[in-house]
């Protein structure tokens, strides 16, 4: 069992100024996930009349990506390949004092305490993060197109990307270029995703600009943190994608 | 930013290319600088044919000027932009976790090397365009090698080309094979080699630049 401090970023609103805020908790069992620590901690401020602290979760196992929250220094936590709900706290030691912030970038505002708006991400798959198909009932079988099977391995893994904005928040740049690396290689990589490539790649990172992320400058920490192993390669095949459809 | 340099990866190619330009431009500056060591007449040669073949003169120096312009310009253009990404920082960022410090401070060691460059001129630049152009002095092909000695036996001075010379170690070695990653080279069968090759390149040249400039301060 683990006593713990926290400092956790609390921000009334949008529009409101944050800070830094200490809190205690006792007890905590070293098999409990982030999540349920954080769940602890807002039990005891609900029973002392407290406002609890605002968190994103939804499945609380790892593939909605929803849980975002920056801790010790690293999105998701120390752990790899883990998003928040899957951090478990036999990472931390007894007597830690553990630092909770929201997920930082400009396009990412607070909308309060740990929650972030990252419906910037919604508007880069709106601008072409899918096919086009027809679902009248007379669309081919896809087990009829003939793919590799190394492409299709690579479009698996990066359509495993969950969207959660580690990749963003990791980043000192806070580029999406992970992200976007990932839903433009997942269609680029099979023939289905051929016939709208161009418009894809060039609406997208568009898109990506305008939402006012950064610019990715190669450090590698996004791939570091992605809880979903999402390569950097991805990012070098959106590059050529994007100068093909430029030339 | 507008026209062939309005989307963001647009931009990463266009540091890429610049930065390779660069890079191509070090091996050519170190190549010629080694002959020091070896032969006086091998690189008074080399620095005459460098200092007075036209092409070289009037289109090459140019080019050079604007590609370093254009990679510092651009530089501190994405360094703004980026910053602007991100406008409220971390109370606490763990950044050695997930990435090289070279990486993270590509900024630094370019302005260190932006610096370095301003003395550099002073030093070399500077002097030869008012000896050629400015006084317009007789060309003598035998100059070369002791204007580079000379330069060399203050310890100071000595001491800041050293430094300048590890920052730019540390800018070559995210920077050279980072070039590759930004024109989409990735991939699991050429990319450890090429990561190889740009470190050890990012190591080798600047190890001799130092190596050069100690020689002729311990030498003479």
């Amino acid at each position: 069992m683990m006593n713990l401090t926290l400092k956790i970023w609390r921000q009334k609103d949008a529009n409101s100024k944050g800070q830094m805020v200490d809190y205690k908790v006792t007890e905590i069992s070293g098999h409990m996930s982030f999540l349920e620590m954080m769940d602890v901690l807002n039990e005891q401020l609900i029973n002392t009349g407290e406002e609890p602290v605002a968190f994103d979760h939804d499945c609380r196992e790892g593939i909605c990506g929803m849980c975002s929250m920056y801790i010790n220094g690293e999105a998701h936590g120390p752990d790899r390949g883990v998003t928040t709900c899957q951090l478990h706290m036999r990472m931390f030691k007894d007597g830690d004092t553990i630092t909770i912030e929201p997920f930082r970038a400009s396009a990412f505002p607070v909308i309060k305490d740990l929650v972030v708006d990252r419906e910037s991400f919604e508007r880069i798959q709106h601008a072409g993060g899918f096919v086009s198909v027809n679902t009248s009932g007379n669309t081919q079988d896809a087990n009829a197109i003939p793919i590799s099977k190394i492409a299709a391995d690579e479009a698996m893994d990066a359509a495993a990307c969950i969207g959660c904005g580690a990749c963003v928040a990791t980043c000192k740049n806070s580029s999406a270029m992970l992200f976007v690396g990932a839903k433009v290689s997942q269609y680029a990589l099979l023939p289905q995703g051929q016939v709208e490539a161009k418009e894809r790649v060039l609406s997208m990172v568009a898109q990506m600009d305008k939402e006012g992320f950064g610019n990715c400058t190669n450090t590698g920490a996004c791939e570091v943190e992605c809880p979903k192993g999402i390569s950097l390669e991805n990012i070098a095949r959106m590059n050529r994608e994007y100068i093909k459809a430029s030339v | 930013m507008s026209g062939l340099l309005s989307s963001s990866i647009a931009r990463k190619f266009a540091m890429a290319l610049s930065a390779l330009f660069l890079v191509f431009f070090l091996l050519m500056h170190v190549s010629i600088n080694l002959l020091s060591v070896f032969s006086e007449d091998a690189f008074n040669t080399a620095s005459h044919f460098m200092g007075t073949n036209p092409l070289i003169q009037f289109v090459m120096q140019p080019v050079l000027m604007l590609g370093v312009l254009f990679h510092f310009i651009l530089g501190f253009i994405l360094e703004i932009r980026n910053r602007k990404a991100q406008v409220v920082k971390y109370a606490q960022n763990n950044g050695a976790a997930n990435s090289t410090w070279m990486s993270r401070n590509m900024i630094y060691s370019g302005l260190v090397i932006l610096l370095f460059l301003a003395v550099h001129f002073v030093d070399f630049w500077f002097p030869e365009m008012n000896y050629k152009y400015i006084q317009g002095n007789p060309e003598d092909p035998t100059r070369y090698y002791h204007e580079l000695v000379e330069h060399f036996q203050n310890p100071i001075k000595v001491g800041i080309y050293v430094l300048a010379f590890i920052f730019l170690a540390l800018h070559l070695l995210h920077g050279f094979q980072s070039a590759f990653q930004s024109m989409g080279a990735n991939n699991r069968k050429y990319t450890p080699g090429i990561k190889k090759f740009t470190m050890g390149y990012a190591i080798v040249v600047p190890a001799v630049f130092i190596l050069i400039v100690l020689f002729h301060f311990l030498n003479h």
